[in-house]
């Protein structure tokens, strides 16, 4: 290659490498925090210290982390992809029953009817099992259920849409109905998930108390390194060819069509993906919170996600977690401080964001950061 | 079977054995193997469109449309606007489905069987009219997108880029003069640097046969001018099929002897040199509105 050869002018193409060195120290960082520094405080300091880290807390950013797999998984769809699902919370309590389920059967005899079905089903006078419980005491097939239940139906739901090419707000309307739907089927008793109620008063969780403080921490560090991991699989999915595919399909879909790319292929993939990431939060949040009805299934719970992504900063894998921690510590501040507040204050966050800060908080702060042109990916 | 019938037989294998043998790659076009999306152009004909009809709610895009493209021809294609160019390139790279008529690449490939990812296999690329790039992707990404490679998901998910690649990009930057943008935005561009991205994405696909619908909408003198020298130094290894409005434009690509296709209300109207298809009335109608 001679000097003067032009591919000396091409930008470097990016290695294998995923983050920088600063990107790594902070995940690094992360990961301690999540699994050193909160079981210490929380378990170690005792309770008067000023350094205690009160199970309260402790419980809210659980949550909160949960939420923020959501709100990456929505990033990957809407901000990367450009389909915006208006259902996702439907892959979250789908994930989230199919834990709930073996979270029932794990309460064994200990239930009000003192018997071996949950007590919904006493209660309905049910003899037997539906068949839909038939794996439900093993925890290894309920969590493979968490993953496939999500991954098959959003498989099945994503290749019907995209390939009938439905596209922008008609597909959002068609996510919020299938959601409803779900919503409906599963406040009927006769669906056998427990009605309106859905489930709670959880025991155990494999046969240890699910509410003592070390099992509580042991879902926290597990929810916050899945968090961290669903980061770096996002940030390698969007760093990879694949996903400056997906940028290509969000910014002119039949250019992608006839450089001979199938859109179908990519847009399945990674919507199932998404989908597949909210049924593991859901998974993660029910022993944690210790309650899944079909309420999680509401239009409301979707749109919310897409407040948290939205507010953070779509296009940015930071931005959609920071926009769920910002959303939901404000919801759970304000819920306490002026209960009767929260949705005005929440419909007028949106306003301004979408007024004032069209790329969300990430969007503010690079804008802080550095004033150039520079344009970001 | 009986023993004299077998001998017969077998003289025949051996005869055939050594045609194929001596024959050369520009003979009959029997008895050669053909796979799948891999168009044959032994006949010379590029693209064969035969009596083509479109209709949307009554109003015939296309009307009995028919043409024929050879291999390695530049032929540029003029009409009053609806005359049916657009609807026409649509139903060769398979976003329309025509009323009835057939559609071959080469003379094996039945377009009007594939989608549109399988016909740009087939080597059939097409640049729109509005110019169609990934705005929030840099130039060199986009070029990068367009190479040949596997199209495949597991395949994006895990490519790395070769120096080959590399080269084959700055190459193609080269010749439609953006390589020293390749690190923009391909948002930032001007309007007619957009439009020679999007035909180095067409070429950076490798294919046979090219559709421009207007590619030089929006460029200015020069940028028209260095348009033109790029597509003549195209024709002959790839066919062209240019739809523009711009006289000039067509002048300079046609030298005076290359053939033009007239459009009108879904139907070739006329054919032959611009001079000629200039100097035919009815033509002058279609285009003066007598």
């Amino acid at each position: 290659m001679s000097p003067e050869s032009p591919v000396r002018l091409l930008p470097e193409s990016r290695r294998g490498l995923l983050l920088g060195v600063r990107g790594w120290s902070v995940v690094i960082g992360a990961v301690a925090i999540v699994a050193l520094v909160v079981p210490l405080l929380n378990l170690a300091v005792p309770a008067g210290n000023p350094l205690h880290l009160g199970d309260w807390g402790v419980a809210l950013v659980a949550k909160i982390m949960c939420y923020a797999m959501c709100a990456l998984a929505m990033d990957l769809i809407w901000g990367y992809t450009g389909i915006l699902s208006l259902g996702h919370g439907l892959y979250f309590a789908l994930g989230g029953y199919a834990m709930g389920m073996y979270l029932m059967r794990q309460i064994g005899r200990d239930g009000n009817y003192r018997s071996e079905l949950p007590d919904f089903m006493v209660f309905l006078d049910w003899k037997a099992l539906p068949w839909t419980w038939g794996g439900s005491a093993s925890f290894a097939f309920q969590m493979l259920l968490v993953v496939a239940v999500p991954g098959v139906l959003s498989a099945v739901f994503g290749w019907f849409a995209f390939r009938s090419r439905i596209k922008g707000v008609y597909f959002s309307i068609i996510t919020q109905a299938l959601t409803y739907a779900g919503m409906l089927l599963f406040f009927r008793n006769e669906t056998g998930f427990g009605g309106n109620n859905g489930f709670t008063d959880f025991k155990r969780i494999l046969d240890v108390p699910v509410a003592a403080p070390s099992t509580r921490m042991v879902l926290f560090v597990i929810t916050g390194l899945t968090l961290i991991a669903f980061y770096l699989l996002a940030r390698a999915v969007v760093n990879s060819k694949f996903g400056r595919v997906l940028r290509a399909i969000r910014d002119a879909e039949t250019r992608v069509m006839f450089t001979g790319y199938d859109p179908l292929k990519y847009k399945l993939s990674i919507w199932v993906l998404s989908a597949v990431m909210c049924g593991i939060a859901g998974a993660l949040y029910v022993p944690q919170v210790g309650i899944i009805n079909p309420s999680e299934m509401s239009p409301a719970a979707s749109i919310e996600m897409a407040i948290w992504a939205a507010v953070g900063g779509r296009g940015t894998l930071v931005g959609p977690i920071v926009g769920a921690f910002f959303v939901n510590g404000a919801k759970s501040w304000f819920t306490q401080a002026f209960p009767e507040f929260w949705l005005y204050f929440l419909g007028a966050l949106f306003i301004a964001v979408t007024l004032f800060l069209p790329r969300g908080i990430m969007g503010l702060a690079d804008r802080f950061r550095k004033k150039g042109v520079e344009v970001r990916e | 079977m009986t023993p004299d019938l077998q001998e017969a037989g077998a003289a025949l294998l051996e005869r055939h054995r050594q045609s194929a043998s001596t024959s050369t790659s520009g003979g009959a076009s029997f008895g050669r193997l053909v796979h799948g999306l891999q168009p044959d152009f032994a006949h010379g004909v590029a693209l064969y469109l035969d009596e083509i009809s479109v209709s949307f709610d009554g109003f015939k895009a296309l009307n009995a449309l028919s043409l024929a493209i050879d291999v390695g021809e530049l032929r540029c294609i003029i009409g009053p606007n609806g005359a049916g160019k657009t609807t026409m390139m649509d139903v060769i790279t398979g976003k329309t489905r025509p009323d009835s008529g057939a559609a071959h690449f080469g003379s094996n490939i039945d377009l009007l069987r594939l989608r549109e990812p399988q016909i740009v296999k087939a080597g059939i690329c097409r640049k729109f009219q509005k110019p169609t790039v990934y705005e929030e992707l840099s130039v060199f990404e986009n070029l990068e997108l367009a190479l040949v490679d596997d199209r495949g998901v597991p395949a994006a998910l895990f490519a790395r880029q070769s120096a080959a690649q590399r080269e084959r990009i700055a190459e193609i930057l080269q010749l439609v003069h953006l390589l020293p943008e390749a690190a923009r935005t391909a948002g930032l561009l001007s309007h007619g640097q957009k439009q020679w991205l999007e035909i180095g994405m067409l070429l950076a696909q490798a294919p046979t046969l090219l559709l421009l619908d207007e590619p030089v909408a929006g460029m200015t003198d020069e940028e028209t001018e260095r348009t033109a020298e790029l597509f003549l130094s195209l024709a002959g290894k790839h066919s062209l099929v240019v739809v523009e409005h711009d006289m000039k434009f067509v002048d300079m690509l046609t030298q005076g002897h290359r053939k033009v296709t007239v459009l009108h209300e879904g139907s070739v109207l006329a054919e032959g040199t611009l001079a000629e298809v200039q100097a035919n009335a009815q033509v002058i109608d279609v285009y003066l509105g007598r």
